[in-house]
C-alpha cells in the first residue's frame, strides 16, 4: 500500500508545482525559498515587527515599481525615476524649508508648498519624457537616460551636493514615522496607491489602452486609439508615482539629498520583470509587480539580518534578476505547450 | 498540354527535380512536382499568387528542404541543405525580399562574405574599384560609396542584381526581378540575361507579365495551389490559354449567393493622390447595399487608396466625401467615428494584439462606446464580456474561450477574431482587405458568409483582393488598378477573369 501511495501523492505535488509555475510565474517560488531560507538563517526575520519593517521600508519601491509598470507596458522604460526621486525630494526639501524659514507658524501651508513644488520638479522629468517619446519618436531608453543625466544634475546643481535641511518637524513626523491605526503612513499611502493602480490598470480605459499600445501600436492606431497621448501619460502616471515616492522618502530621512534614487532603476525594472512584466510590452499585472518589488525588498532585509555585505546584496539582487528572466522564458515554452 | 520534347535526351538537363513535394505545419505548399532547366534557357514559373512558385524557387536556391524528392544536378543527385550548399555549385537567387544589408555600403554589401584583403586587413580601395568594374559592366550607374538605405527600391534591386552577376552562376532565379526597374533599367536586365544565356547559364524566371513573357522565355511552367498543372512551349502557347492554365479551377461550393441591392453613394473618393505617390489621382465611389472589389496586383495601389482614405497613408491631394461631409485630413480614429471601418490585412503586425486575449482584441475599436464605458472613462467589464461572447458565438470562434490569449489560436479564428471587431461599431462602410490570407477552406467559406451578410444588411462593403475568384464570385462591381492608377471599372456580367486579368498586365502586351 504505502509503496504505492507515494510516488501517487508526489506525482500529484509536481503537476501542482507545474501548474502554479505556469499560472503564476517564479515568484512565488523565490518569496517561500527566500523565507525558508532567511528564517533559518535569522531568527528575527520572521516576527510581526520585522516583517512591517519590511513592508514599509519596500513602500518606496513598490510605489516606483508601479509607476515603472505603466511604462514597460507601453513598450518602454523609465530609467529616469530615480532622477524624479532626487529632484522631487530637492525641490521639495528647498521649498519647504524656505517656507519654514519665512512662514515658521504656517506648518499646514509650508507643507502643502513644499509638497507642490516637489511634484512639479518631478513631473516636469515626466512632461518632458512624455513630450520626447510621444511626439519626437526618440526611443524611450535615451529619452529616459537622458532625462535621467539631466535631472541628476540639476538636483545636484541645486543643492551643491549637500542634503537640505530646515524642514519642518511636522512634516517627517506624519509623513515620515507618523502611525494611523497602527500602520505607518508610508504603508498607507502605497496601500492606496496600489488600489487606485489596480483599478486603473484593469477598469478604466486609458488602462486598457497601455496595454494595447504597448502589445501592438499599429492595431491600436487603426482602432481609432490616439497612441500618441497614452505613450504620454504613460510617463506622467510613472513621473508623479515617483516623485510622491521621494516625497515619501524625504519625509522618512528628514533631508532633501540629491542621490536618494540612485539604485531606483534598476530595482523597479527587476521587480517588473521579476513579478512578470514583459519588457517587450502589453503584459503585466499590477499585484504581481507589487509582489516583486516586496520581494526585493524581502530579500535586502534578509540579508541584513544574516549580516551579509552590502556589496554582495547587489551581487545578488543582479543574479536574482537574470534568474527570473530565464525561468519566464522558460515557463513561456511550458505555456506555449500546455496550450492553455 | 504536353512538353514537345526536343531532342536533348542523350544530355541531362543541367537541373531536374522530381515528385518534389513541401509541407508546412498544416500547408502542403508543393505537392509532387516536377520541374526541369536546360542549360541556356529561360523557364518561366506562372502561377497566381500561392501557387507555390516561391516554395519550389526556395527548394532549388536551398532555403528549403523538400520534404520528399530529389534533385538532380547535371544528372547527379544533390542535397542542398542550406543556401551556401547551392551557392557553391552556382545556384544564385535575386529574391523579392531583399538580402541586402541596409546599413552598409554598395560595395560593403556585393562583397559580404567574400571581402578582399591582405594580412587580415580589408583592402578598400581594391574592393571599390572591382565594385565599380561590375557595376559598369552591367550598366548600373550607381555610387559604389553609398550606403543602401539611401538608395530607392530599383536600385536596391540593381544591387541585388549586381550582387549575382559578380559570381559564377549555373543556375540564375529571378523572382519579379522588374517589378520596381524602369523600362530602360529593365532592357539592360534583359541583354545581361541574354548573355547569361549564351554563356549556358539555365534561368528560372517567376513574373506576372505576359510581355516579359513573350519577350524573354523558351518554356513556361504553369503551377496552381502547389500542383504541376503544364509545362509548355512559349511560342506554341496564346495568352489566353496561359490565363486558363493558371486559373482553371472548378468554381468551389465556398461562394455564397448574394443579393445586391446598390442603394444611395455612400462614400466616394475624388482625383486622389497619396504623397508616397502609389496612388494617382484616382476616383472612386460606393453605394449601400453592395460589394465593390478592388482588383489588381500587389502593389497596384488597390490596398493603399483605400488605406489613405481611412488615415494611414498621407494624401497629397484630392478629396473624401462620406454622405455629403467633405474630409481632406483623416484619422484613423475620425473615420471610425463616422462609420467607416478598415480591417487590415496584416493580422499579426495591423490587426491583432497577439499576447492578449480574445476578449480585449475585440472590444479594442469600441471602448469608448457607451455601453462599454460610463463618461468614456470607467470600463463596463460585464457588457463588454457579454459582447465578446456573443460575437464569438456569432462567428463560431474555436475553441469558444474568449479569455484565451489569441495567439494560441489556429490562423482562421485569429482572422475571426479580427473580424469580429467590425461588428463592435454601426458600421456603415466596411473595407475589407485581404480578408482571407493565410486562412483555412473551412474558414474563409464563413468569412465569405459573414461578408455577404453584411451586405444584404445594407452595408457598403469593400473588398481588396489578390485572389482573383473572390473578387469574381463575391462582388457586383470592381475596380481594377495597374501601378497606382484605375485602369478599369467592371460591372456585374463584365466580371470574368479574362476581363479582370487582362487590366492586371501591361496592356500593350495582352
Amino acid at each position: 500500500m504505502e509503496n504505492n501511495e507515494s510516488p501517487k501523492t508526489e506525482n500529484v505535488l509536481i503537476k501542482w508545482i507545474r501548474k502554479s509555475f505556469i499560472g503564476m510565474g517564479v515568484l512565488p517560488f523565490l518569496i517561500v525559498i527566500a523565507t525558508i531560507i532567511f528564517a533559518i538563517l535569522s531568527e528575527n526575520f520572521l516576527t510581526t515587527r520585522n516583517l512591517v519593517n519590511v513592508a514599509r521600508q519596500s513602500t518606496y519601491l513598490v510605489i516606483v515599481t508601479m509607476g515603472q509598470m505603466l511604462a514597460l507596458l507601453t513598450g518602454g522604460f523609465d530609467l529616469s525615476v530615480g532622477t524624479i526621486l532626487a529632484l522631487s525630494s530637492v525641490v521639495g526639501a528647498m521649498a519647504m524649508s524656505a517656507m519654514n524659514a519665512a512662514f515658521p507658524d504656517s506648518v499646514a501651508l509650508v507643507i502643502f508648498v513644499g509638497l507642490m513644488a516637489g511634484l512639479f520638479a518631478g513631473l516636469s522629468v515626466g512632461v518632458i519624457n512624455g513630450i520626447g517619446v510621444s511626439v519626437f519618436n526618440v526611443n524611450p531608453f535615451m529619452m529616459t537616460l537622458g532625462m535621467a543625466s539631466v535631472g541628476f544634475g540639476v538636483a545636484l546643481y541645486l543643492t551643491g551636493g549637500v542634503p537640505v535641511y530646515g524642514m519642518p518637524e511636522a512634516f517627517s513626523d506624519i509623513f515620515g514615522f507618523g502611525r494611523f491605526i497602527g500602520v505607518p503612513t508610508p504603508v498607507l499611502v502605497t496601500a492606496g496607491l496600489i488600489i487606485i493602480m489596480y483599478f486603473l490598470v484593469n477598469w478604466t480605459k486609458i488602462g486598457r489602452y497601455f496595454y494595447s499600445v504597448g502589445g501592438n501600436i499599429k492595431a491600436s492606431s487603426l482602432s481609432g486609439i490616439h497612441t500618441k497621448s497614452v505613450l504620454f501619460l504613460a510617463y506622467i502616471f510613472c513621473s508623479s508615482l515617483a516623485t510622491i515616492s521621494g516625497l515619501l522618502l524625504t519625509a522618512r530621512l528628514e533631508t532633501g539629498e540629491a542621490n536618494i534614487g540612485v539604485a531606483m532603476p534598476l530595482e523597479s525594472i527587476a521587480a517588473c520583470v521579476i513579478g512578470g512584466v514583459s519588457l517587450r510590452g502589453g503584459v503585466g499585472r499590477v499585484e504581481n509587480a507589487v509582489l516583486g518589488a516586496l520581494f526585493i525588498g524581502l530579500i535586502q532585509n534578509g540579508m541584513n539580518l544574516a549580516r551579509i555585505e552590502s556589496y554582495l546584496q547587489t551581487v545578488v539582487i543582479g543574479i536574482l534578476l537574470i534568474f527570473a528572466v530565464a525561468s519566464d522564458q522558460f515557463r513561456q515554452r511550458l505555456v506555449a505547450k500546455s496550450q492553455d | 498540354m504536353q512538353e514537345d520534347l526536343d531532342n536533348t535526351a542523350t544530355e541531362p538537363p543541367l537541373l531536374q527535380l522530381e515528385n518534389i513535394s513541401k509541407q508546412f505545419p498544416g500547408v502542403s505548399a508543393l505537392n509532387k512536382v516536377d520541374f526541369d532547366l536546360r542549360e541556356g534557357e529561360v523557364h518561366v514559373l506562372f502561377g497566381e499568387n500561392g501557387a507555390g512558385k516561391s516554395t519550389l524557387i526556395n527548394v532549388v536556391a536551398g532555403a528549403h528542404r523538400p520534404t520528399t524528392g530529389r534533385i538532380l544536378f547535371r544528372g547527379k543527385e544533390m542535397q542542398f541543405p542550406n543556401v551556401h550548399s547551392a551557392r557553391k555549385i552556382g545556384i544564385h537567387a535575386v529574391f523579392q525580399e531583399f538580402s541586402l544589408i541596409p546599413q552598409l555600403t554598395v560595395t560593403q554589401n556585393l562583397f559580404l562574405g567574400v571581402e578582399k584583403g591582405r594580412l587580415g586587413f580589408l583592402d578598400k580601395k581594391k574592393m571599390h574599384q572591382q565594385a565599380q568594374q561590375i557595376l559598369d559592366r552591367l550598366g548600373f550607374e550607381l555610387n559604389p560609396r553609398k550606403k543602401i538605405v539611401y538608395l530607392t527600391r530599383a536600385e536596391q534591386q540593381m544591387v541585388e542584381i549586381a550582387k549575382v552577376f559578380g559570381s559564377d552562376l549555373s543556375v540564375l532565379i529571378l523572382d519579379e526581378p522588374t517589378a520596381s526597374l524602369t523600362e530602360k533599367e529593365t532592357k539592360r536586365l534583359f541583354a545581361l540575361i541574354e548573355q547569361a544565356r549564351n554563356d549556358n547559364v539555365g534561368i528560372i524566371y517567376i513574373t506576372h507579365r505576359m510581355g516579359e513573357i513573350r519577350r524573354i522565355s523558351d518554356r513556361i511552367t504553369i503551377l496552381r495551389d502547389g500542383n504541376y498543372i503544364a509545362t509548355v512551349k512559349t511560342d506554341s502557347v496564346t495568352d489566353n490559354e496561359l490565363v486558363e492554365l493558371m486559373t482553371g479551377r472548378v468554381i468551389d461550393q465556398i461562394f455564397p449567393t448574394i443579393h445586391y441591392n446598390p442603394k444611395e453613394t455612400i462614400f466616394s473618393v475624388h482625383n486622389m493622390t497619396t504623397v508616397d505617390n502609389s496612388v494617382k489621382n484616382v476616383s472612386l465611389e460606393f453605394k449601400r447595399g453592395e460589394i465593390v472589389g478592388m482588383a489588381g496586383l500587389v502593389g497596384s495601389g488597390k490596398s493603399k487608396v483605400m488605406r489613405a482614405c481611412f488615415g494611414i497613408e498621407e494624401i497629397k491631394s484630392g478629396e473624401i466625401i462620406f454622405e455629403d461631409k467633405k474630409f481632406t485630413h483623416v484619422t484613423p480614429a475620425k473615420m471610425l467615428d463616422i462609420g467607416m471601418f478598415y480591417i487590415p490585412p496584416d493580422r499579426r503586425n495591423e490587426g491583432l494584439i497577439m499576447m492578449r486575449n480574445v476578449r480585449e482584441n475585440i472590444t479594442l475599436a469600441a471602448l469608448p462606446l457607451f455601453n462599454l464605458s460610463s463618461y468614456s472613462m470607467f470600463l463596463k467589464r460585464k457588457n463588454e464580456r457579454a459582447l465578446a461572447l456573443d460575437l464569438s458565438r456569432r462567428l463560431n470562434l474555436q475553441p469558444p474561450r474568449i479569455e484565451r490569449s489569441v495567439d494560441l489560436f489556429s490562423g482562421g479564428n485569429q482572422q475571426k477574431a479580427l473580424l469580429a471587431r467590425v461588428l463592435t461599431r454601426r458600421t456603415k462602410i466596411f473595407i475589407f482587405d485581404e480578408p482571407t490570407v493565410g486562412v483555412d477552406v473551412g474558414t474563409r467559406a464563413a468569412i465569405y458568409e459573414f461578408i455577404g451578410d453584411l451586405c444584404q444588411q445594407g452595408a457598403a462593403i469593400v473588398l481588396i483582393s489578390s485572389d482573383l475568384p473572390e473578387i469574381l464570385h463575391l462582388t457586383n462591381r470592381a475596380y481594377v488598378f495597374y501601378r497606382g492608377k484605375l485602369r478599369a471599372e467592371l460591372k456585374g456580367e463584365e466580371i470574368t477573369e479574362q476581363n479582370v486579368l487582362f487590366h492586371f498586365f501591361e496592356q500593350k502586351a495582352a
